[in-house]
């Protein structure tokens, strides 16, 4: 069981270094999320795992183009082919054998529910139906590894959730999963989750694991704080107290990631 | 930034019926054809000063088109909406801050002269806000989303609107740009304007006062999040062999989402779940638990209209 993922990744654009130190594995048969905002790293350190772009140091551990399912962000399809002829293409690119091609092409049509508007332009696709066709084009040639920019970003809960059903399936036949997003709700729908500022880990763990990584607890207050770390959450303000053993709430999976990037903010400046 | 409303008296206009101080927006039966489609179909809604309301549905569930409407973009086909109680117009658009999803910026301008150019079409003297002061003189182009999402939001209230129309504030932003954009709409809220904000995330959904979720056109619930949730529970299946869990769920036809190794069922009652693992022989400990937004959201949209969620409505 071989595991992919990242050591140490640099990438540098010109003088500009995009990422700087990122580590993580992504597992056969486990999700991994990648969460930040625009500008943390995420589409540079997937195009490294992809391939796509040379690392300037560090190690990337993938099984190889053939092995490699990628959906990168925005539409992913030829908008000038149908979605039986974006499936085919895809498949020949990937050199599916011809005997199983067209079986992979009515599965995935199925796992879809495009099948009936196989023969429409992708072009003519609404912004849902485009991003299940990306999925699937990364799909037909079975890969070991998915890589997912922002899949569902801009998509509806109802084809958002069609999209999610595909990747589990992907991971439940054992293919290693990671994916970028910017919504903590996706994020901690993963085994693991990786959360990037300014192309460094900010913090990863599982979702459990990151929230228990930070100490004390959240005051809820009306009145906006002055000084110490405080942010908006709802209709009032969250007040972090690192040193409070019992006194106030648990910090989620968002307090933890918002106060550990103040925190990081803080020491930076 | 400061709010036109203080002592204004609320001003009858004449398209309206009713619009009672609570009523910023206010819509009732308000329908729109597309020839033979309907895209809004007799929808009630309204927003009160102070309030934040979240304008959730799939693609293609009239939510845009609602906005529209709201904003006086385009003549309604049945029903009536009004603004402030007057029906929309040149003189309630002074009074609404729209951010659309595309932000509306000029990218080839600077900030200060987008905010100059914004400024001069409500007829106000610019107030540039302090946080931007280090990018006055940079384009647009240049800047990372998050900033620009800043300056689209400074561009749309400079003029102290009393009604914010929001689609999707914070997409792609992290979660510190998130929580701050957030805290410019609240400060708006709090000094009286409302805010309508379209979204297809429970990040952002969690934040507003109220929600209003549409399929096909119609409102199918109406009302706070833990009022749309209300008794639903989520069977939360723990199994050392998730991934059989999550074929035996799945080819019983039930919905199955997998979180971690975890497999969320949503719609089936926990014997019936126990009853498909037992017949897998599939050794497993069940939980329930509150369901997640988008579980409700695709349970409604399957199982069609469900008057009985619209019985808290204002």
């Amino acid at each position: 069981m071989n595991a992919f993922g990242v050591t140490d990744l640099v990438v540098r654009y010109g003088r500009l270094t995009a990422v700087c130190g990122v580590s993580f594995t992504v597992p056969p048969g486990r999700i991994v999320s990648l969460i930040g905002g625009d500008g943390a790293g995420k589409t540079t350190t997937l195009r490294a795992l992809a391939g796509v772009v040379a690392p300037a140091a560090g190690q990337v551990r993938s099984p190889g183009k053939a092995g490699i399912g990628y959906v990168p962000a925005g539409p992913g399809v030829y908008m000038d082919l149908t979605i039986e002829e974006n499936l085919a293409f895809s498949g020949h690119a990937y050199g599916v054998p011809a005997a199983v091609l067209d079986r992979r092409i009515g599965a995935l049509l199925a796992a879809t529910a495009l099948s009936p508007a196989r023969r429409r332009l992708a072009g003519a696709l609404s912004g849902g139906m485009r991003r299940k066709l990306a999925l699937a084009m990364a799909l037909i040639h079975e890969p070991r590894l998915l890589i997912l920019d922002e899949a569902t970003t801009g998509v509806d809960p109802v084809s958002r959730a069609e999209l999610w059903r595909m990747i589990a399936g992907a991971a439940a036949r054992g293919a290693a999963v990671v994916f970028a997003t910017t919504y903590i709700e996706e994020a901690e729908r993963a085994f693991h989750v990786v959360a990037l500022e300014r192309g460094r880990v900010l913090l990863k763990g599982s979702p459990e694991g990151i929230v228990a990584s930070i100490p004390g607890r959240i005051r809820e207050v009306r009145e906006r704080p002055q000084g110490g770390i405080a942010y908006r959450r709802g209709q009032g303000f969250r007040l972090w107290d690192p040193k409070s053993g019992d006194e106030g709430i648990r910090p989620d999976l968002e307090d933890a990631l918002v106060i550990a990037a103040l925190k990081a903010r803080e020491r930076a400046a | 930034m400061t709010s036109p409303r203080g002592d204004r008296a609320v001003p009858t206009g004449t398209a309206t019926q009713a619009a009672g101080d609570a009523g910023v927006a206010e819509a009732r039966a308000l329908t729109k054809r597309f020839g033979d489609v309907v895209a809004v179909d007799r929808v009630d809604l309204a927003v009160g000063a102070g309030e934040v309301v979240g304008l959730l549905g799939a693609n293609g569930a009239g939510k845009t088109t609602l906005m529209r409407l709201l904003l006086g973009l385009m003549p309604v086909s049945g029903g009536w909406v009004a603004l402030f109680g007057m029906a929309p117009s040149r003189a309630t658009r002074r009074r609404v801050g729209y951010v659309p999803q595309g932000l509306g910026l000029y990218e080839d301008l600077t900030v200060a002269e987008n905010l100059s150019f914004a400024a001069a079409a409500y007829g106000v003297p610019v107030v540039p806000p302090p946080d931007l002061g280090d990018v006055a003189e940079t384009r647009v182009r240049d800047l990372p989303l998050g900033i620009r999402r800043r300056v689209a939001f400074a561009a749309a209230l400079q003029h102290g609107p009393e009604l914010l129309v929001l689609d999707e504030p914070t997409s792609g932003v992290d979660v510190v740009a998130r929580s701050d954009l957030w805290d410019t709409i609240r400060t708006a809220t709090e000094r009286g304007a409302a805010a309508i904000v379209s979204t297809h995330h429970m990040d952002e959904a969690s934040r507003c006062d109220r929600l209003v979720l549409m399929a096909a056109g119609r409102v199918v619930a109406e009302g706070t999040l833990d009022r749309i949730i209300g008794r639903e529970r989520t069977v939360v299946v723990h199994a050392e062999e998730w991934t059989k869990v999550l074929e035996a769920v799945g080819s019983a036809g039930l919905s199955a989402a997998l979180v971690g190794t975890t497999v969320r069922v949503h719609g089936a009652a926990p014997e019936a779940v126990h009853a498909v693992l037992e017949r897998a022989g599939i050794d497993a400990a069940l939980e329930l638990v509150a369901p997640t937004l988008d579980e409700v959201f695709a349970g409604l949209v399957a199982g069609g209209w469900r008057p009985e969620r619209g019985d808290d409505r204002r």
